[in-house]
């Protein structure tokens, strides 16, 4: 399934998605996107990368970048717990599709979001930057967030400086 | 898509191919107009191109094709002469049959090839060919001889005499055994053996008589020229190398036929595989290799022989697979460097200079992968040498040289690195118009002391063109700086040595693979790192002395020589206190040497490189990554890049202290 920018709601107004937690907040992707969950991993750090995805894992023989989406929500660093999982997901930035690997607190569910639920990103009472969500939709009396994954990582692959020497 | 499911496809292949061998054949002839052979393999190619494609429905291709092969026809024919014209149209022609098999070429472009096509076979039929055609194979001499039956006695070895004729041309020899006894009344001493000989070549009565010079007085010789009866059309028969006037049929025949089958038989052991085939195997073996290294781990820890013995099995093995695999990707340089021999005639037709090539190594095999990404490159390079370094024949005259000018494109392997070396022997690079160049465009200052190779390496930078005029070829400023980036991406260097008046000299350093690189491994705080090992010179220990005392400045001496070292633990940042025994690595990057301090030497790693993601695509400082026997992943230096990138921090470092 495509990843779009206002979430591709089905005919019936539903959105089936996998929720998970991350540092008190509860997120939710198109469960299309969804490739993989794992248990966490030794990672590895790459020195110089954006905080955004500063580590990499091997997922089967791959190298895929490690994204923690907490610095994007003005969230502190947190220790892994017992119920951290990795989300490895696809992703098409630019035409280019790649593996990414979210970091969650723990993983909920796949269960399905409703249009009728989904409110704008509103301007004020938000910490976070805006353009970083795509949509709000109330569930149960909680908020669930929808990050604009494709706004994050496009700004990681669209700056990529050329340096250039000459030895 | 396979070929085998699309028959146009195959088709395509095939024309590509034939078209390939026919302008090769054609380039040559253009060297030796009189070489009935490539006059043959030529018209074959273009009759089976005729035909084929008439077979799979390219009619224009086709009907296009037969007015070349007709021509061809009368040149082997004898009728016409092949001239330079004559082979320079087919060689459009030979383009525009590639468009008419891509399918869209306008009709109007092979008509007027055709016209050029006619009027050049006018004109060769005009000079109408002095005979020439009936071949110097022609030319020879019979001869039978019988040695006196002392000959051995006295010392006459008749095996070297007959060595020594076939030294002096080709030649079939025949043994005749009439004078040869029965078995009872055979003195073994005596040589009783004659010899019919057919000397076929441009040599002399005198030099046959010279190789018989010891031993004429007493031998039975006769010496007859070679019958010249059938010069005529049998000359250009298909065979042109069978042996004339058979002097024993055959024997002529019998040396022919192994040696088509051979031909047959070499051919048919060659399978098509699309090259995505070749990369998803490669990509296979890699992860075979990563999971026997995690196997042969789990095996070292324990203590079940069976499984240790397995697991020694299967490293042989996967190390086997993945040394065939490598060598199945190999192909010879002289696929890439035959496809320049185009580009000469063709560059030598555009400048009006007499450019020959000279190709050396073209069995040198490099990966299938570098080889394409190759093909720019020294075309760039190529076109820059013709146009701004080779001189017009007059001025090479008058400079004391040869009128035409030489490309020479070499290749040879040089551990696990291929180097291609351009050399033209033309005028020389300008460094003094480099550097006035450099000046203008502000990339050194006036007066600035530059070495002459960073002078000469200046005109990789972007926007660097000494041509005063630009050109059709080159002189736009654009091409050099493409061709360093393509370089670098293939993990390669580029030197240029330039003698003036004498010409220049472009060396690339390619590795000969892209998939496995052999490494350092390192360990830098808690991450582990790899170093090409291509670019390690040597390794020793950062003593707490030089530790201290470097604080202010981090340089060693090394054999008399400074050498600047980076510590990784600062540059990437890693928090974590030095290892008490530190170790430099010491590295090289074209002239500059630098030393790399990390925590531990962890060993030699032979791996497979996997690329970054584009997320990390701008992180310069590292190659690609590669998984580590216990599945973690290990971060490839890219060493250039390092050192370029730290470059900035020392500069500030010393602005502020």
């Amino acid at each position: 399934m495509p990843y779009h920018k206002v979430p591709n709601w089905t005919p019936e107004n539903g959105l089936e998605v996998l929720t998970f937690g991350l540092g008190g907040e509860t997120f939710a992707l198109e469960a299309g996107i969804v490739r993989e969950i794992l248990d966490m991993m030794p990672v590895t750090m790459v020195p110089g990368a954006d905080p955004l995805a500063a580590s990499v894992i091997n997922f089967r023989g791959r190298i895929v970048p490690l994204a923690d989406l907490r610095g994007a929500f003005g969230m502190e660093a947190q220790a892994n717990t017992a119920d951290s999982r990795i989300i490895v997901i696809e992703l098409d930035v630019n035409g280019d599709p790649f593996l990414i690997g979210l970091t969650a607190d723990r993983v909920n569910e796949v269960t399905v979001l409703h249009a009728g639920d989904s409110e704008e990103v509103p301007v004020i009472g938000m910490r976070w930057p805006r353009e970083n969500v795509r949509c709000l939709v109330r569930r149960g009396g909680d908020v669930v967030v929808l990050p604009d994954l494709t706004a994050l990582f496009s700004r990681l692959t669209d700056d990529a400086v050329e340096t250039t020497t000459i030895h | 898509m396979s070929a085998a499911e699309d028959p146009t496809a195959a088709f395509r292949i095939e024309a590509g191919e034939l078209l390939e061998q026919v302008e090769q054949g054609l380039l040559d002839l253009g060297h030796r107009l009189d070489d009935m052979n490539l006059v043959n393999a030529v018209f074959r190619g273009l009759h089976t191109l005729k035909g084929s494609g008439a077979m799979f429905g390219f009619d224009a291709l086709a009907a296009f094709t037969h007015h070349c092969e007709s021509a061809f026809d009368r040149v082997r024919k004898g009728d016409v002469r092949a001239t330079p014209e004559l082979v320079s149209v087919i060689l459009s022609a030979a383009d525009h049959m590639r468009t008419l098999v891509d399918g869209d070429a306008p009709a109007a472009h092979g008509q007027a090839i055709l016209d050029r096509l006619a009027a050049a076979v006018d004109a060769a039929a005009g000079i109408s060919a002095p005979m020439a055609a009936p071949a110097p194979l022609k030319q020879g001499w019979t001869l039978s001889f019988r040695l006196p039956p002392d000959a051995m006695a006295n010392g006459t070895s008749p095996l070297a005499l007959l060595d020594e004729l076939r030294e002096l041309c080709e030649a079939t020899i025949v043994a005749t055994f009439d004078k040869v006894p029965a078995l009872d009344d055979l003195n073994p001493g005596h040589c009783l053996v004659g010899w019919d000989c057919t000397l076929i070549g441009d040599i002399s009565r005198e030099a046959i008589e010279d190789v018989f010079l010891f031993v004429m007085d007493d031998m039975d010789i006769t010496i007859t020229p070679l019958a010249v009866e059938d010069a005529g059309a049998e000359a250009v028969d298909e065979e042109a190398q069978a042996i004339p006037v058979a002097v024993d049929a055959p024997v002529a025949a019998n040396d022919a036929s192994p040696r088509g089958a051979a031909a047959n038989r070499s051919q048919g052991e060659h399978v098509r595989v699309p090259a995505e085939r070749l990369d998803e195997l490669m990509d296979r073996v890699g992860e075979l290799v990563i999971a026997q290294s995690r196997l042969s781990q789990l095996a070292g820890h324990g203590q079940d022989l069976s499984l240790r013995s397995v697991s020694e099995e299967i490293e042989r093995l996967a190390g086997e697979m993945r040394d065939t695999m490598m060598i199945l990707r190999m192909v010879p340089v002289s696929t890439l460097f035959g496809r320049f021999r185009r580009l000469i005639h063709d560059l030598a037709n555009e400048t009006g200079k007499a450019i020959e090539l000279v190709t050396e190594g073209e069995t040198t095999e490099v990966d299938k992968t570098v080889i394409e990404r190759l093909f720019d490159p020294l075309v760039h390079i190529i076109r820059n040498s013709c146009d701004h370094g080779l001189e017009k024949a007059e001025d090479r005259i008058a400079a004391g040289k040869a009128p035409s000018g030489v490309i020479r494109l070499s290749a040879h392997q040089a551990g696990g690195e291929v180097l291609i070396t351009i050399t033209d022997d033309g005028r020389g690079i300008d460094v003094e118009r480099v550097r006035a160049k450099a000046e203008a465009n502000g990339l050194i200052q006036p007066g600035q002391v530059v070495s002459e190779d960073e002078l000469l390496g200046l005109i990789f930078h972007p926007g660097f063109s000494t041509a005063a005029q630009v050109t059709n070829l080159s002189g736009r400023g654009v091409g050099m700086d493409v061709v360093k980036r393509t370089i670098e991406s293939l993990r390669g260097s580029i030197v240029v040595k330039s003698v003036s008046g004498q010409g220049s000299t472009i060396t690339l350093r390619i590795p000969l693979t892209l998939a496995i690189i052999e490494g350092l491994l390192v360990r830098v705080g808690e991450g582990r790192y790899v170093i090409p090992l291509a670019a390690v010179e040597e390794c020793l220990e950062l003593s707490l002395e030089e530790d201290l005392r470097s604080r202010g400045r981090s340089i060693i001496t090394l054999r008399e020589r400074l050498v600047p070292f980076l510590r990784l633990r600062d540059l990437f940042a890693t928090g974590t206190k030095p290892d008490t025994y530190q170790k430099i690595v010491v590295v090289g990057t074209g002239s500059e040497r630098v030393g790399l301090v990390v925590d531990q030497i962890v060993g030699n790693h032979q791996t497979v490189i996997k690329a970054m993601s584009p997320l990390h695509r701008n992180v310069a400082a590292f190659a690609g990554a590669t998984i580590l026997g216990d599945g973690s992943v290990a971060l490839i230096l890219d060493i250039a890049q390092l050192i370029a990138l730290s470059q900035p921090r020392e500069e500030r470092r010393l602005a502020a202290g």
